[in-house]
């Protein structure tokens, strides 16, 4: 039998196709989030160890974790933790079979981002505050 | 005749299982760390918050502490469950072919066993008496 070549199919439109809406966003920025959050584990757990392993070596790490560069990780770490934490809450909304509709996705995915971001102000200005 | 048009078998359906022969235990997992993690999370933010730029012996002292460590190893073990599956699925999304993408899937839970071991066992190391 002759080899068939499968036919130049049409493909499913991808990203840059969409015009960005607030529920694209989120979602998008939903599992970013959580590949993010996934690989800062390696750093909570170097953290825990160098606690572990004694002074010097705790007093290292939060050396690093509190230079500029160490808390510009720490700000995005928490950042993202929010995010991802308050987008998660939809999920529990949408697995209830609820909020759905077109204006309600829009709200929620709105208010997500506004909602993780106070609280990521508020969790810095414990932080700042507590020092 | 059956009126049913499915192409599963009876017993197919009655085991319920699907294609993966999982069901719906990897969904239902990562909701129920959903939950946990929501609850562990702001915990492990107040610890977190409250360990921030203290010397040595302050940070310690409530490391040692047995609820601030049985509630670390609570956000770990939650955490890394949660981690895993998502990563999974984040996988078999954009890693098509079957070699590589078992490969991905095997590293993604070491990956998630080794870090849920280094951080259990250094909670543990501290809360036992450093």
């Amino acid at each position: 039998m002759a080899e068939v070549k499968p036919a130049a199919r049409p493909l499913s439109p991808h990203l840059q196709i969409y015009r960005w809406s607030w529920t694209m966003a989120t979602s998008i920025a939903h599992r970013v989030t959580g590949t993010g959050l996934y690989l800062g584990t390696v750093l909570i757990a170097a953290w825990l160890v160098a606690a572990a392993s004694g002074p010097a070596a705790f007093d290292t790490a939060q050396w690093i974790a509190g230079s500029i560069p160490g808390r510009l990780v720490l700000f995005l770490y928490s950042f993202s933790l929010m995010l991802h934490m308050v987008g998660g809450l939809r999920h529990f909304v949408w697995d209830m079979g609820k909020g759905y509709e077109p204006q309600t996705r829009m709200a929620m995915a709105k208010f997500s981002v506004a909602i993780s971001a106070a609280l990521t102000v508020l969790i810095w200005i414990v932080v700042l505050a507590t020092r | 005749m059956q009126s049913n048009s499915s192409m599963r078998t009876p017993l197919g359906r009655v085991r319920g299982l699907g294609s993966a022969k999982s069901g719906t235990g990897h969904f239902w997992l990562q909701r129920v760390t959903a939950v946990s993690n929501l609850i562990l999370t702001v915990i492990f933010i107040f610890i977190v918050i409250a360990l921030v730029g203290r010397p040595y012996p302050a940070a310690m002292a409530l490391l040692t502490n047995p609820l601030v460590a049985i509630l670390m190893l609570l956000f770990i073990l939650s955490a890394c469950i949660h981690m895993r599956l998502g990563m999974q699925v984040v996988i078999e999304d954009y890693i098509h072919e079957e070699g590589p993408k078992v490969l991905a899937v095997m590293a993604n839970t070491f990956f998630a066993i080794a870090v849920g071991a280094a951080s259990v066992y250094a909670v543990l190391k501290l809360s036992f008496g450093g």
